[in-house]
């Protein structure tokens, strides 16, 4: 068996490389042998970690992406769009391949993600210096868009807005003095919990901090220094794995401080690992606006249905940020586009009503809308309390 | 600095003891198979981790929804225990005969018999996030993500030393942990199959000149130090409820280091490594931060080797100490 091994490579190599030809061969005539033609079907890459320990807050967003490119689809346009998902396993060495095969082997056009921070300080120079646009719809690092990149974008408000407005939520509607920030080392969760600690500081609460392992399972180092501390509230900045874990051993500690994360932890994945009980009023802040159960908006409401529809499933973290990121690009394919240079231009001038803010671009890349919502975990569910500037803790 | 640690130092000892137990336990294992075989078993943290899915399957099959209380609870601590315990001591028996055993039998270096250990553990790990928690769990295409398990008992507060408070699975989890240790203990030293282990890893060739079937010593092994990891698995889930499939990867790097620390081949060297390891970890924890714990444990672990290469009890599963 072994010996035969390299014959079949070989032979699938030989023919997928036949298939190529004919494929080639195929396209031509069919635009009459004028090569310069637009592609009838563009290529949109999806990159994020579809099947790793935190792909629950990435496959919402991927299917927010796709309904937007099966709706697109359905209004028969002239230029077809097709959505090719990269699944980087949030593997910044990963990213970086899968981006180079996404560049020369598929040849996108345009890309949606990387998800997360990490992957998107490796991956996106890869994707800049190939001039493929590409917008993010969750990784809110505060550097990202410091690095002069001119084809990357996200839809979502970054950590320096996202931190500092929970902050003000925890000294403000929260009313608490003593504040315990935890972080998770990661590039993520340190930028996140040092821009909590320095705005708690301004606002003059007292903050004591400390980090843990996400890999790691017992926390009792930590739990024992919050214990000793005696916060008013607690502050995590990490993904909802360890959220999980370090809220259970809070409270299994008798620990009692109001319990608030970020984005990262806005799954139910945090309501499993810590216990319905022990996560009963945890606060969760996020730039994401999340479709809940009586929701108001008439947009919202629609799109929530849509997706239910397609996915059987509500549509849950960055789903609407997602279908808003996608929806950039399909305007810009929409409005003649078929160039990666074209669509980033026409990206860039984006203005229109998404689903989940207001979309609109600044020059470096970010968001012009920057609210921030924070959510509250009630009897097992998630539901929104509302804006961080005007929600009230009942 | 220092006065976070004073503070707290009770809490401080309580959790890394408790946490040490469970690292002697799988240490145990670890330690038991470098004695017999002089090989470092790198796929005993998947043992591990198929105990705790095995405790996590009984919870999940009991279908807890409140905690239970009285003979219940007995009953259902014991089958948790003797669930993750059976699976894992038939895994690692398992993991001997197809992963090892060829390999032995023809005379393979102990390079090769690593690389084995390695690709085992690998392939343990991914079996179960591909196929055992999508299919056997019912959680399909959420095969990486972590478990949640549900609360099988009230953790009430039994009692207060030095303002540490000690809960009841706490007490069960370290008193668990000693019994199994002391059962070890007896097993090796008082009876035909331990006298065998003890000659054998003494002599493997003298052993077999005067009768031993090294055979049966090595699955024998196996059997024992999967039982513990199996047993250290179902504490763990009674304890933090909740395991993945890669949950073995860092307690297996620190119960192997508990291994080395008390004397790697020294079965009571595992009980002292793995509490002086949970030791270590939460006091230089409790000095420099949570995020300095791994540092300072290893640091540690090289100071140790330093001055004691065979460790705090040296290698003396030999000696026919333990």
């Amino acid at each position: 068996m072994i010996r035969f091994a390299p014959l079949g490579r070989a032979l699938a190599v030989v023919a997928a490389a036949g298939l190529a030809l004919t494929a080639c061969g195929g396209s031509g005539s069919s635009s009459d042998g004028d090569t310069s033609a637009a592609p009838t079907t563009l290529k949109i890459g999806f990159m994020g970690d579809l099947s790793g320990e935190n792909s629950g807050i990435v496959i919402p967003p991927r299917n927010g992406a796709q309904l937007a490119v099966d709706q697109y689809n359905a209004t028969n346009p002239k230029v077809k769009v097709e959505l090719i998902p990269y699944d980087s396993r949030a593997d910044a060495t990963t990213a970086v391949s899968l981006a180079q095969q996404a560049i020369k082997t598929d040849k996108i056009v345009a890309l949606v993600g990387p998800a997360f921070s990490g992957e998107s300080k490796q991956a996106v120079p890869v994707l800049e210096e190939a001039k493929i646009p590409n917008i993010s719809a969750s990784a809110t690092n505060v550097d990202l868009a410091k690095n002069g990149w001119k084809y990357w974008h996200r839809v979502v408000p970054n950590d320096g807005v996202q931190g500092p407005a929970i902050a003000d939520f925890i000294v403000g509607a929260a009313a608490a003095k003593n504040v315990f920030v935890v972080d998770d080392k990661s590039e993520y969760g340190k930028g996140l919990g040092d821009a909590v600690r320095g705005e708690l500081k301004t606002k003059g609460a007292t903050v004591t901090d400390d980090s843990l392992d996400p890999n790691a399972t017992d926390y009792s180092s930590t739990v024992n220094k919050v214990a000793a501390a005696k916060p008013d509230a607690l502050f995590f900045g990490g993904y909802y794995a360890a959220a999980g874990k370090l809220l259970k051993q809070l409270r299994d500690k008798g620990v009692t401080a109001k319990f608030f994360s970020a984005d990262g932890s806005l799954d139910k994945g945090l309501i499993e690992g810590a216990g319905e009980q022990q996560a009963e009023g945890a606060l969760i802040g996020c730039p994401c606006r999340i479709p809940t159960a009586g929701e108001t908006d008439a947009n919202v409401k629609k799109f929530a249905d849509d997706y239910k529809a397609k996915f059987g499933a509500d549509p849950l973290i960055y789903a609407t940020e997602g279908y808003d990121a996608m929806t950039a690009f399909l305007k810009a394919i929409q409005s003649g586009a078929t160039t990666s240079d074209a669509i980033n231009e026409a990206v860039g001038k984006s203005d229109f009503d998404g689903i989940s803010k207001h979309i609109k671009f600044d020059p470096n890349g970010e968001p012009a809308a920057k609210s921030i919502y924070i959510y509250q975990v009630k009897a097992g569910q998630i539901g929104l309390l509302g804006d961080t500037m005007t929600a009230k803790l009942g | 600095m220092f006065d976070n640690l004073l503070g707290s130092f009770w809490p401080y000892t309580i959790d890394g003891l408790i946490l040490g137990a469970i690292y002697g336990l799988v240490a145990l294992g670890y330690t038991m198979v470098y004695g017999v075989l002089r090989l470092i078993n790198f796929a005993h943290s998947e043992v591990f981790m198929i105990g705790t899915m095995a405790a996590a399957f009984v919870v999940m099959t009991m279908g807890i929804t409140q905690p239970l209380t009285g003979f219940a609870l007995v009953g259902g601590l014991l089958l948790m225990v003797l669930a993750g315990g059976l699976a894992s001591a038939g895994s690692a028996a398992l993991l001997e005969r197809i992963a090892y055993r060829p390999l032995r039998k023809r005379g393979a270096s102990r390079l090769a018999a690593l690389i084995s250990a390695i690709g085992a553990s690998l392939f343990l790990q991914e079996l179960f996030a591909l196929v055992i928690i999508p299919h056997v769990f019912n959680r399909p295409q959420q095969g990486r993500n972590q478990m949640g398990v549900a609360r099988i008992m009230q953790k009430d507060v039994l009692f207060t030393i030095g303002g540490a408070q000690i809960r009841i699975d706490q007490v069960i989890i370290f008193a668990a942990s000693i019994l199994m240790m002391i059962l070890l203990d007896l097993l090796v030293n008082r009876t035909k199959i331990g006298r065998a282990i003890r000659a054998t890893s003494q002599d493997p060739e003298t052993a077999v000149l005067m009768g031993v079937d090294i055979d049966k010593v090595v699955r024998a092994t196996f059997l024992i130090g999967g039982l513990m990891a199996g047993v250290a698995g179902a504490l763990f889930v009674l304890q933090f409820e909740v395991t993945k499939f890669s949950i073995g990867f860092l307690l297996g790097i620190k119960a192997f280091t508990a291994a080395v620390l008390g004397g790697i081949g020294n079965i009571r060297g595992a009980l002292v490594g793995g509490m002086f390891l949970g030791l270590i970890e939460n006091y230089g924890a409790g000095i420099f931060g949570s995020g300095w714990k791994d540092v300072i444990a290893f640091t540690v672990l090289v100071l140790v080797l330093m001055f004691r290469p065979t460790g705090i009890l040296g290698e003396s599963l030999q000696q026919a100490r333990a």
